[in-house]
């Protein structure tokens, strides 16, 4: 009986997590297409998630680009293949480095700070002063910062795949000594538009979980500034490990024969 | 109390967290125009209590009505149209640290679209002036106000729309002696002008006397005692008289863990 009871415990409190979970998710997602709403909130978390995360997903592509370039050569010399350093550091990043480094960088910058904020204003009652005040807190604190992780997100991922190539460039034409227009015109043909597309989807996806993840802990934060660091630990946690498995996931969806 | 003459009624109000009661078929009325003054010890519901009626919480059982409109199991809109009519100052201020001053005041009014941001800044002035503030404090952030202001500035948020009840949770805690007695004039002096009815809870017995016309006691989750703010000293009860005393002996068992 004992030893019955916390795997109980456990599975009952498994299930009404996913429950509640499932509940909040619904309802971001409606509130997002339901009036009113809040254009002010959802430009001002467009510019924190769009604007302001340029520096580190831009500086993390550069150098991904750079050693993707180098480590390709020093492999590929195994089986005289270097040629081939242009095609992997495109596909590479496009695919798969540009959305999911930025989505892990997104999740450590984004994640954190607004379950942080949305958790501190959860245990100083601002969420209760909201619903007193006749706002939905979850139409204007969580509607507005999914609908721009949704829409950031691969607008950061489109401008981290050209930084990204682009660090590859510098390594192969300024250290590896290859001819800058050969490389260039090897990235551009072997490049095609689903190469794109497919990451600019994941990305949508991963800000979709960076921002839910995000909000989900924030909003269910209790006691204090412990609850408040655990929400924003648990924020980063599952959406690092999400934006993972979905890559997988829409990985098999976009290219499994 | 008449039926017309009552804004709130609470009856048999029931919340339980698990297999904790802490409101136990509470019954409770507030007049029109009424300060009503809800004490009792840490824990024993008055917050949940007012959340209940505030429409944060949602009641197990029981009725709650204002003006004759139930709030228990009411929709949206039902709860909507009921929280317009209330102003809400919260204990620790809970104003909204990333807008300035005079938006939180004027918030409720903006999110509702009911004034223009030029006719906020307007009416949030107005309502800073009320409460003792200057011009130039809207335009400052909530950090960098001391406690006391915050009060004022959540104070001036309350009444922002003119409401016709506003709640008052805890007001004077964390306030030195002088700040809380400012805020109880301009609790007495704000409800006067907007001619509001006040429902308070709080274990200040000072700010209790000054602002009730009426006390209930909470105790167990029910109101053990209630009566006009004169006949406190008088009431006979037991529990009242060992709480508005301070003694730790008496009925009141404080649950000490070693």
């Amino acid at each position: 009986m004992n030893v019955l009871q916390p795997i109980g415990r456990f599975v009952l409190a498994f299930f009404a997590t996913a429950g509640r979970f499932a509940i909040f998710t619904g309802h971001g997602i409606s509130h997002c297409a339901r009036p009113p709403f809040y254009p002010r909130m959802v430009l001002r978390q467009m510019v924190e998630i769009g604007y302001f995360s340029l520096p580190v997903v831009g500086l993390t592509a550069l150098f991904a680009g750079m050693v993707l370039a180098l480590q390709s050569y020093t492999g590929f010399a195994r089986f005289s293949a270097e040629s081939a350093i242009a095609n992997v550091v495109v596909l590479s990043i496009t695919r798969e480095l540009g959305p999911v480094l930025a989505g892990l960088m997104v999740a450590g910058r984004i994640g954190a700070s607004m379950a942080a904020e949305i958790g501190t204003m959860r245990v100083t009652e601002q969420v209760d002063a909201l619903t007193t005040l006749n706002t939905n807190p979850m139409k204007y604190l969580v509607a507005p910062r999914l609908i721009a992780g949704l829409t950031m997100l691969p607008f950061l991922v489109l401008l981290a795949d050209v930084i990204g190539v682009f660090g590859g460039y510098l390594v192969a034409i300024y250290k590896l000594g290859f001819n800058p227009s050969n490389y260039l015109q090897r990235t551009w043909d072997f490049l095609e538009a689903q190469d794109v597309i497919s990451g600019l989807v994941k990305a949508s996806v991963f800000g979709f979980i960076i921002t839910l993840m995000g909000c989900y802990h924030g909003y269910h934060s209790r006691g204090g500034a412990q609850g408040v660091g655990a929400a924003t630990t648990n924020a980063v946690v599952s959406a690092s490990i999400l934006i993972l498995c979905f890559d997988y996931i829409l990985t098999e969806i976009f290219f499994a024969q | 109390m008449t039926e017309n003459s009552t804004k709130i009624t609470l009856r048999g109000v029931h919340k339980s967290f698990g297999s904790k009661v802490v409101l136990n078929g509470l019954d409770l009325d507030v007049g029109v125009g009424e300060s009503v003054v809800v004490i009792g010890g840490s824990g024993v519901g008055k917050s949940v209590m007012l959340k209940c009626i505030l429409g944060l919480l949602d009641a197990d059982t029981g009725s709650i009505r204002v003006d004759n409109e139930e709030v228990v199991g009411s929709g949206t809109k039902t709860r909507e149209h009921i929280n317009r009519k209330f102003g809400m100052l919260f204990q620790g201020a809970a104003l909204f640290d990333s807008l300035p001053v005079w938006e939180n005041v004027t918030f409720g009014l903006l999110a509702e679209k009911r004034v223009t941001r030029d006719e906020a800044r307007e009416i949030g002035t107005a309502k800073l002036a009320q409460v003792g503030l200057s011009a130039e404090v809207g335009e400052l952030h909530p950090a960098e106000l001391s406690g006391g202001m915050q009060k004022r500035v959540a104070l001036a948020r309350a009444i922002a729309a003119d409401p016709e009840v506003i709640f008052f949770d805890e007001p004077t805690t964390g306030l030195d002696p002088i700040m809380a007695d400012v805020i109880n004039d301009l609790i007495i002096k704000i409800t006067r002008e907007v001619g509001a009815t006040a429902l308070s809870i709080t274990h200040d017995m000072a700010s209790a006397r000054k602002i009730a016309h009426r006390i209930a006691m909470i105790y167990e989750g029910k109101i053990i005692w209630a009566g006009p703010v004169g006949d406190i000293d008088t009431s006979g009860n037991a529990h009242v008289d060992q709480f508005i005393n301070g003694r730790a002996e008496g009925p009141i068992k404080m649950a000490v863990r070693a």
